[in-house]
C-alpha cells in the first residue's frame, strides 16, 4: 500500500524583516513515518515547524494537512485537526499536578463545545496517558517540582493526550541524560505506531536510530532529504552540518 | 455532595439564618455587603479565575445600575424587569469591550479597560439631563416592588440581596468546578500552552468576561433597586478598584474569598471611621499586613497551607 501524504507545504516562506528564516520550502510527510529535521542552529527548523503548527503565520506559501489547506487556520484549530506541538523550551502548567496537566489535553479532545467529559472518564484517560510515558506514579505531584527530564516527558504526555495524527517534537532530548534518552527513543517508537512523528533533533545517535527519513535544512531551505544512510553519506550534508 | 459544595451551602444557610438574629444595624449592612460581594465575585471570574487584571469593572456594575435605574425612571419598568435588563446590559457591555480589549494582555489590558470605563463614566456625566450626573436620582418607590413586596422593607431587601448573592456565588462555584473553569485556570497559568492544546483562548476569555459582566450587571441593578439611588459615583474609577481590593483581601480564585474580603473591608472602614477620620490609613496598614502574612488573600493562603480542596 502506498503511504498517504499527511502533510505538505508549497513555497512556504517566512520573513522576519530582512531575514528570510524559511525560504520557499516544498515539504512532504507521509502518514506513519518518523521524520527527523536536522540542520545547524539558525537553519529555520523551529520557525518551519511553528508555521506547520500555526504558532506563526507564513509570509507566503501553503500548508496542507490531510488534504485540507490549513494555512489560514489559527493554531488551536490546527490542534483540533490533529497537529500537536511540544515546545522546545519546556512549557507546562508548573503549578498544577501532573494529572491536571494531562487532563487539560485529554479534556480538549473529549469536549463538545464547552461541555467536558465526566470526571471519571477524564481521569482514566489522563492516567492512561501518564502511564504510557511512565509518570503514572507521580500523577498527584506538582509539575513544577519534577526534574527537567520528567518535565520533558510530561510535555510529550500532553501531546499524546490530544491523540494527534502528527506529533511535532522540538528538540525533545535536549538536556536529558543518556539513560533518559534511551527511554525516550523507545517511547517515540511506541508513539509512532499510531501517529506520525516530526522530530527536530541535534543528537545524531537518536536521529539515526529513530528516523525513517531525514530532512536537512540550511539557511531556511531544504538542503537534502533521504533515508539515514544516504544522509550520512551525503557530502553536502557533511560539509554543512555533520562537520565532516 | 462533595465537601466543597457542602461548605458553600452551609455559608448560604448561615447567611439566611443571620437574617433573624442580627441586630438591625448589622442586618442592613449585611444586605449591602452581599450585593457588593456579588460584584466582587463577578470581578473574581475575570481577575481570579481567568487571570485578567481589569481596571474597568465599574462600567459593568454601572451598566446594570443605570439599566435598572433608567428603565424605572423613564420606562416604568419595575424591579424584576430592571434586574433582567441589568444582567443583559452588563453582559453586552462586557462582550463589546472584550472584543476590543482582549486584543491586549497584561498592562495594556489594564489600561484599555480603565480607558473604556472612564469613557463610560464620562458618558454618564455627558447625558446628565437623563442621568443627573454626580447628583444622581432616586428610584420611585413604586418601581422597587417584587411580587407585591416592598424592597425598601429591610427583611425583603435582605432576602433579595441574599438571592442575588447566592445566585452569583453558586454560579461562580459552577464555573470554578467546570471544564470551562479549568480552561480559564490553564489560560491564567500558561496561555501559549493552552492555545497549543487546541483551546480557543480568545473565545474563552471573551466568554469569561461576558459572564463576569452579567454578574456585575446583576449586582449593579440590585444595588440600584434595593437601595433606591443611582449616581455617577458607582461608575467611577473607585468602583473598579474596590472589587480588586476585596478580591485580593479574601483570596483571588476562591469562591468565598470575594465575600469574605468585602465583609472585612466594609467593617474595617465602618469600625475605624467611628473613632478616627484617618480610617483610610488603617485600611492601608491592614493591606500591608495582608500582603506580608496572606500574600494570596485570606482564603487563597489558607488553601495553600491547610485546605487544598477549597474551590
Amino acid at each position: 500500500m502506498a503511504a498517504m501524504t499527511l502533510l505538505e507545504t508549497h513555497g512556504l516562506t517566512r520573513r522576519f524583516g530582512g531575514l528570510t528564516a524559511v525560504d520557499g520550502v516544498e515539504f512532504r510527510l507521509d502518514e506513519g513515518e518518523i521524520r527527523a529535521l536536522i540542520g545547524p542552529n539558525g537553519a529555520g527548523k523551529t520557525t518551519f515547524v511553528s508555521l506547520l503548527s500555526g504558532r506563526i503565520r507564513p509570509s507566503a506559501g501553503r500548508v496542507v494537512f490531510a488534504g485540507e489547506d490549513v494555512t489560514r487556520l489559527p493554531a488551536h484549530a490546527r490542534v483540533m485537526r490533529g497537529i500537536a506541538y511540544t515546545f522546545q523550551i519546556t512549557s507546562i502548567f508548573a503549578r498544577m499536578t501532573l494529572l491536571d496537566n494531562v487532563r487539560l489535553a485529554v479534556q480538549r479532545r473529549m469536549m463538545r463545545g464547552w461541555r467536558g467529559p465526566d470526571a471519571r472518564a477524564l481521569d482514566a484517560a489522563a492516567m492512561a496517558v501518564l502511564d504510557r510515558v511512565g509518570l503514572a506514579d507521580r500523577a498527584t505531584g506538582i509539575a513544577g517540582n519534577l526534574s527537567y527530564g520528567h518535565q520533558r516527558l510530561l510535555e510529550v504526555a500532553m501531546g499524546l493526550g490530544l491523540r494527534p495524527r502528527l506529533l511535532i517534537l522540538d528538540e525533545p532530548t535536549q538536556g536529558l541524560s543518556d539513560a533518559e534518552i534511551a527511554g525516550f527513543v523507545d517511547l517515540v517508537r511506541e508513539i509512532a505506531r499510531d501517529a506520525t512523528v516530526l522530530l527536530i533533533e541535534h543528537n545524531m545517535g537518536v536521529v539515526m536510530e529513530l528516523a525513517h527519513r531525514i530532512t536537512v535544512m540550511e539557511m531556511g531551505q531544504i538542503l537534502a532529504e533521504g533515508p539515514p544512510e544516504a544522509i550520512r553519506a551525503d557530502a553536502e550534508v557533511q560539509r554543512a552540518y555533520l562537520g565532516g | 455532595m462533595s465537601r466543597a459544595v457542602g461548605l458553600h451551602i452551609a455559608v448560604l444557610a448561615g447567611l439566611a439564618l443571620a437574617q433573624f438574629t442580627l441586630p438591625e444595624y448589622h442586618h442592613g449592612n449585611l444586605a449591602r455587603i452581599m450585593v457588593l460581594a456579588a460584584f466582587a465575585s463577578a470581578y473574581n471570574i475575570t481577575f481570579g479565575y481567568a487571570g485578567m487584571l481589569s481596571l474597568g469593572h465599574a462600567m459593568f456594575f454601572g451598566a446594570g445600575l443605570y439599566a435598572a435605574g433608567l428603565a424605572a425612571e423613564f420606562g416604568g419598568i419595575a424591579a424584576p424587569g430592571g434586574l433582567v435588563l441589568g444582567v443583559i446590559a452588563g453582559a453586552l457591555m462586557a462582550a463589546v469591550v472584550g472584543v476590543l480589549a482582549l486584543r491586549t494582555t497584561g498592562v495594556s489590558f489594564m489600561i484599555v479597560t480603565l480607558m473604556f470605563a472612564q469613557a463610560a463614566f464620562l458618558t454618564v456625566l455627558y447625558f446628565g439631563e437623563w442621568t443627573r450626573g454626580d447628583e444622581g436620582f432616586v428610584i420611585a418607590s413604586d418601581m422597587r416592588r417584587v411580587l407585591g413586596l416592598d424592597l425598601a422593607d429591610p427583611a425583603t431587601r435582605y432576602w433579595a440581596a441574599f438571592a442575588v448573592f447566592g445566585a452569583v456565588m453558586l454560579g461562580s462555584l459552577a464555573v470554578a468546578r467546570s471544564s470551562f473553569g479549568r480552561v480559564l485556570a490553564a489560560i491564567r497559568e500558561n496561555e501559549e500552552r493552552t492555545r497549543m492544546l487546541g483551546y480557543d483562548v480568545f473565545r474563552a476569555k471573551l466568554m469569561a468576561l461576558a459572564v463576569s459582566g452579567a454578574m456585575a450587571g446583576a449586582a449593579g441593578a440590585a444595588y440600584a433597586l434595593l437601595f433606591g439611588y443611582v449616581g455617577a459615583t458607582f461608575a467611577s474609577i473607585q468602583y473598579s478598584i474596590l472589587p480588586l481590593l476585596w478580591v485580593l483581601t479574601g483570596g483571588a480564585a476562591t469562591v468565598l474569598g470575594p465575600f469574605l474580603g468585602t465583609l472585612l473591608m466594609f467593617y474595617l472602614i465602618d469600625v475605624s471611621s467611628s473613632f478616627t477620620t484617618a480610617h483610610m490609613m488603617i485600611v492601608g496598614f491592614a493591606l500591608i499586613g495582608l500582603i506580608l502574612f496572606f500574600p494570596k488573600g485570606i482564603l487563597g493562603t489558607l488553601r495553600e497551607r491547610v485546605v487544598p480542596w477549597l474551590p
